[in-house]
């Protein structure tokens, strides 16, 4: 469990190549060795590289389990294996796919898939990660959400849907887990400087991988539900929820 | 309701997790209990395994009394002080009667607790777990030093009668020193019989000495005048730059004889056996985590400096002598809710220079500790994991902040390497694999541990966090 100074023993992440689920756990490692399981596709080409940035943050051990985000029925054995050396203290659920949004919406076939891995698969990995943090009375789960998924929008509603209902079933989750000693973290960042990002325009408020998993820690010691990173964030959203569909729809963004 | 879920944390009030909790005073249904526990192990795979532990009152500041997800038994609910033998001076007591009960159940006939720890509110199962010590560590070593025998609950569900010297249930004394120190990872204690000390009154005569300096600090303990007293232990500065960092106030004193005590004090000689521990207030828990910062901290420091002072012969009670904090209950509440931490290590005699060192460094950490006790230990015992052996005793106390992890981490690495070794009680956060290091006797209680106990029953979360099975 985390100790006394929020030192963690077994971090856990779905999404072992994610940019922002690696960014997070490099910063638990900054303030001690742990073990690391990283939950991914082994065939990735970014697994490598994603292993030895854990190993150089200063992880004892580093696994690697096959994960595939689609293949829900493989989920049960994923987590069996992921428990199998002892309690998980955090496990970060950071997959996700963002794609071109206006193919997307066009597209069933890719819509489906999109759907899939950015709210079915969380949902399967919330499930089961939930009964095991339950049975071991601590930890926490943290689940990457987006301000996309706040208020959805026009321009990415494909992947805010999906961000939405993940955000919707994270924070409830959590409120399920209550009195059970297991906690559940919502990650709301804005946009944030990554490879899934790069193409996309660069919105106001868009903070660091650094950023994210800084706030992130802090928030998972600290024992809170739900954080933004930027700290304009949380009232932008408020406002983004009250604003009439009418007027929302002419924002340039 | 004798079984409730409930969120637990140590003393130090961090690292929570959440437990099923059972307080009963019958003993019978603590077995079934425990034999349940170890029924649903024996068909799961050692991951999924959640255990039980006991817990007393937790006055440990780390999680050693807590089991995420797993059974804890409430020990304070077993409480029956069953005999008080003042010829023998033995006491057979169960597990959860606290040292603050049996003190003043035993006083009357003339029995002092063996050894006190800076705290009475500790259960007897708590005091042989951890092995706790006091301030007459040099003249009477270890609680465990004192129990003449005990019943221990163990995982096949037989409660085996143990003794120092060795019993039927345990021929060479191995299981019986592995419980002493074994954070009641072999067993439940249910019940002990303790070896008490004989005292003519309940107050002390004691003496107090200001040094200067550390070096003088140092010295004032090597001097050979430690032996004329049976209790002894120092406050001391490490806040303050050198040359006052390390500067002590040291009070000794022995038990006053009613001889003593007529002569210094005939008021009190009226009534010597009288309880006389005073609590003045409670802390309330309403204080932000900055009440605990340098200035306070340095406030602190200098009024123990000016009521301490020096004196001779000094008639004090038992509150005044030995545990100052207890005039204040609940005093954890003034770190604020993030929480604090001890951090305790002891390093050999001879390794003067380097225990120097070590309270240089902290000095200079930024990490400021006001109440700071310091002792030089007499020689350990059998028990593989008992905390004290011959050396340098320092006990520190940090709030929570930003950096404190690395600093100690760092601590860590420098008590390892002088031979040094941290304490149970107190430990709450450092690794499983530094810890093993520090007790040279960790495989061999590991060995006793896994045999009495090989489906992994006793179980908390501190066992699985420093990997104790």
């Amino acid at each position: 469990m985390l100790n006394a100074v929020g030192q963690a023993q077994n971090i856990l992440l779905f999404g072992g190549t994610s940019e922002i689920g690696l960014g997070i756990v490099s910063e638990f490692l900054r303030r001690g060795p742990a073990r690391v399981i990283l939950a991914a596709r082994e065939d990735s080409p970014r697994i490598d590289a994603a292993v030895e940035q854990v190993r150089a943050a200063g992880a004892t051990d580093v696994e690697v389990i096959d994960f595939d985000a689609t293949d829900f029925e493989s989920h049960p054995d994923v987590v069996d294996l992921a428990f199998s050396n002892g309690d998980v203290d955090v496990a970060i659920v950071a997959f996700g796919t963002l794609g071109d949004q206006e193919a997307l919406w066009q597209d069933q076939a890719a819509a489906v898939e999109s759907a899939q891995i950015n709210y079915t698969g969380p949902v399967s990995v919330g499930v089961l990660l939930g009964q095991r943090f339950r049975e071991q009375g601590h930890g926490t789960i943290v689940a990457l959400s987006s301000v996309a998924g706040v208020r959805v929008r026009r321009s990415n509603f494909v992947y805010g849907a999906s961000k939405a209902g993940l955000d919707g079933f994270y924070t409830q989750l959590g409120e399920a887990l209550r009195g059970s000693g297991a906690n559940v973290l919502v990650v709301r960042p804005g946009q944030v400087r990554t490879k899934m990002s790069a193409d996309v325009k660069e919105a106001p408020l868009t903070v660091d991988v650094d950023e994210v998993a800084k706030a992130t820690v802090e928030g998972v010691i600290k024992g809170r539900d739900i954080i933004f990173v930027h700290p304009a964030f949380e009232a932008v959203s408020a406002v983004f929820n009250v604003i009439p569909r009418q007027i929302f729809r002419r924002l340039p963004f | 309701m004798e079984l409730q879920t409930k969120s637990l944390t140590g003393w130090g009030r961090t690292a929570p997790s959440t437990a099923h909790v059972l307080s009963t005073p019958d003993v019978e249904k603590i077995i079934a209990a425990v034999a349940q526990v170890a029924d649903e192990n024996a068909d799961k795979p050692a991951h999924l395994r959640r255990g039980v532990i006991a817990r007393g009152l937790g006055r440990s500041y780390g999680d050693p009394a807590q089991n995420g997800g797993g059974l804890v038994i409430d020990m304070p609910a077993l409480n029956k002080i069953h005999s008080i033998d003042p010829d023998t001076a033995l006491v057979d007591v169960d597990g959860g009667v606290t040292l603050d009960q049996l003190m003043k159940a035993a006083l009357p006939y003339g029995l002092w607790v063996p050894v006190l720890p800076g705290t009475r509110q500790v259960t007897i199962g708590g005091a042989i777990g951890p092995d706790i010590h006091g301030k007459n560590h040099h003249s009477a070593g270890s609680f465990g030093d004192h129990v003449a025998s005990m019943e221990l609950l163990v995982a096949d569900g037989r409660v085996l009668h143990l003794e120092p010297e060795g019993s039927p249930d345990d021929p060479d004394g191995t299981l019986f020193w592995a419980t002493v120190g074994g954070m009641g990872l072999t067993g439940i204690i249910l019940r002990a019989q303790i070896r008490m000390t004989r005292t003519e009154t309940a107050y002390f005569i004691a003496d107090g000495d200001l040094t200067q300096t550390l070096d003088e600090t140092v010295e004032f303990h090597s001097d050979g005048s430690e032996h004329n007293y049976t209790y002894s232990s120092a406050w001391f500065d490490a806040i303050s730059p050198e040359p006052k960092l390390g500067r002590a106030a040291i009070s000794r004193g022995s038990l006053a004889t009613l001889d003593q005590l007529k002569e210094l004090a005939p008021k009190l000689a009226k009534d010597p056996l009288k309880f006389n521990a005073p609590q003045l207030v409670t802390v309330p828990d309403i204080f932000p985590s900055w009440t605990m910062n340098k200035l306070s901290m340095i406030a602190i420091g200098e009024l123990w400096w000016l009521k301490s002072g020096t004196y001779q012969n000094q008639v004090q009670n038992l509150t005044q002598f030995y545990q100052p904090l207890d005039l204040i209950g609940e005093w954890n509440r003034g770190y604020g809710k993030n929480g604090f931490l001890q951090y305790q290590f002891v390093v050999p005699t001879d390794a003067v220079e380097p225990f120097k060192e070590i309270i240089r460094d902290i000095q200079r950490s930024g990490h400021y500790s006001a109440l700071n006790v310091f002792k030089l230990f007499g020689p350990g015992n059998r028990a593989p994991l008992s905390y004290p052996m011959p050396g340098w005793n320092v006990c520190v106390d940090f709030p929570i902040k930003k950096g404190l992890n690395e600093f100690l981490d760092d601590l860590d690495r420098r008590v390892m390497e002088f031979g040094g070794r941290l304490y149970l009680a107190k430990e709450s956060r450092t690794s499983a694999e530094n810890f093993h290091q520090m007790y040279p006797g960790m495989e061999g209680w590991l060995k006793t541990r896994n045999e009495i106990d090989p489906t992994g029953v006793f179980a908390s979360d501190m066992s699985r966090r420093l990997e104790l099975h």
